[in-house]
């Protein structure tokens, strides 16, 4: 069966990873690269680097930040923020992301989605979708959260997959950094109006929550930062704790051959 | 010398960075003569089959002949997918024919195998495609390309269209249906899955496709 992905997103601003620098005991826990190590020997399926500055002169900076991460993992990696046209994906993608994520862009020139699409294929392609409860709708906001628009969640990102788009990373603006849980009545719209997987993000707090947005929310993969960023081995539990609840993970070797007699 | 066929299916960066890791430096070989030099070549390939028609008669002549000279290939993905007699994703271009079978959309076949339920879970989850993500291995018979995979040990894949379950299968996976994931013909394999993406799994079997190479 099919896992469900759990995939850790890297903050990065300047070259450093902007959340959960403070945690003790971890040495340069702010360093992109030896983060994403770290997570590939707890059993991360995926990580997402997000530019959270994402202006002209510090693309540099995220050129080198992608080649240092892409050198110690072998795990898919989706570079996302400030992705406005098809140079920008060209020198994620050169610097070693397999896949790009766009947002703003791709609502401004759908036809970005498709011009992407055909030159990388479908599987490079995820489309960023930051949405908000008004209304009763999903309204959709871009530029990082800070500006509304008309358009409705749900509608986008059938649009979205229409054109191209391999994969929707959708997060829940209301409950970004609530850690109140992910937002399961919106990520469930969404997964069920596509046909392509969607990532939820925005709101984990516990490892419950993962479960629910699996059960209740149809995710496919779900994406967290800070949960994963202040304790150690918090990947591992969580996979473990997915495991017993019944959700399909890829635990690691060790792991899955202990707990094959009780679960199974 | 090892060839890392570029024929312009998707980003190389990963397998070429993957295979460096493993201490295998590639070349990609501007034209087919240069094949012959090859003592191993990768196929790779990630999007639609029809890219494979980039390579023209010379490129499919320089392949055929390498392989019936006993040397090993890895195709992957797509790559793969071309070893069979073609898919029916591309009706037009035919594959390489060394592995008989077409490959086929994947689609959901309930009965064989249940997907997308878990446990606690009401109503049912819509099946999609492309199949993304990581997904089990079932070992299928003696591999020297699976040597050292265990039963059950989960690899990524992206793709849409899936190669049949034949004699060849050395590795299978189920979404939707039962479908050949790792394929063997002597000395030439194919994963359907990108074994430069799986982790460690991914880049033991990688090693065990660099043993082949003298």
């Amino acid at each position: 069966m099919l896992s469900k992905r759990i995939i850790a997103c890297l903050d990065v601003r300047d070259g450093a990873v902007v959340k959960g620098i403070n945690f003790e005991g971890l040495k340069r826990a702010g360093d992109p690269a030896t983060l994403a190590a770290r997570y590939n020997r707890e059993g991360i399926d995926e990580v997402v680097i997000l530019d959270v500055t994402a202006t002209i002169e510090k693309r540099k900076a995220l050129t080198e930040t992608i080649q240092a991460v892409a050198r110690e993992i072998f795990l898919p990696l989706c570079v996302g923020g400030g992705i406005r046209g098809e140079d920008h994906a060209e020198a994620a993608i050169d610097a070693g992301a397999d896949k790009v994520g766009i947002n703003t862009a791709a609502l401004a020139q759908p036809e970005l989605i498709t011009a992407l699409a055909k030159r990388y294929g479908s599987q490079a392609v995820i489309v960023a979708i930051d949405a908000k409860r008004e209304d009763g709708h999903f309204k959709i906001y871009v530029r990082s959260g800070q500006q509304g628009t008309d358009h409705d969640a749900v509608e986008w990102a059938r649009q979205a997959a229409d054109r191209g788009a391999g994969e929707i990373l959708l997060t829940s603006i209301d409950r970004d950094g609530t850690k109140q849980g992910f937002d399961c009545e919106l990520t469930a719209a969404v997964s069920n109006a596509v046909p392509i997987p969607v990532i939820a993000s925005g709101g984990a707090g516990t490892f419950d929550h993962f479960v629910d947005v699996f059960r209740t929310g149809r995710a496919d993969a779900a994406l967290a930062a800070s949960i994963f960023h202040y304790a150690e081995h918090a990947v591992e539990d969580l996979k473990t704790h997915l495991h017993t609840h019944g959700v399909p993970v890829r635990l690691p070797r060790a792991e899955r051959s202990a707990h094959a007699d009780s679960i199974d | 010398m090892i060839a890392l066929l570029d024929y312009g299916a998707g980003n190389l960066t990963s397998v070429r960075k993957a295979l460096a890791h493993l201490g295998a430096p590639v070349t990609t070989p501007p034209s087919a003569a240069q094949l012959a030099d090859a003592s191993g070549l990768v196929v790779p390939g990630v999007g639609h089959f029809e890219v494979t028609a980039t390579l023209g008669p010379d490129w499919r002549d320089a392949i055929l002949s390498y392989v019936s000279s006993g040397r090993p290939l890895l195709g992957i993905c797509v790559g793969m997918q071309w070893l069979f007699d073609g898919s029916a994703e591309a009706p037009g271009h035919p594959g390489l024919g060394l592995i008989p079978g077409t490959c086929q959309l994947l689609t959901n076949d309930p009965e064989s195998t249940p997907t997308g339920t878990i446990s606690g879970d009401t109503g049912t989850t819509r099946f999609k495609v492309p199949h993304v993500g990581w997904n089990a291995l079932h070992r299928q018979g003696e591999s020297w390309l699976l040597d050292g995979i265990n039963e059950g040990d989960q690899v990524y894949f992206t793709h849409s269209y899936a190669a049949p379950l034949t004699d060849r299968c050395v590795g299978s996976t189920c979404y939707g249906t039962e479908f050949a994931a790792a394929v063997e013909y002597g000395p030439v394999g194919g994963v359907q899955f990108h074994p430069e993406k799986s982790s460690d799994v991914g880049l033991k079997i990688l090693r065990n496709f660099l043993c082949r190479v003298p």
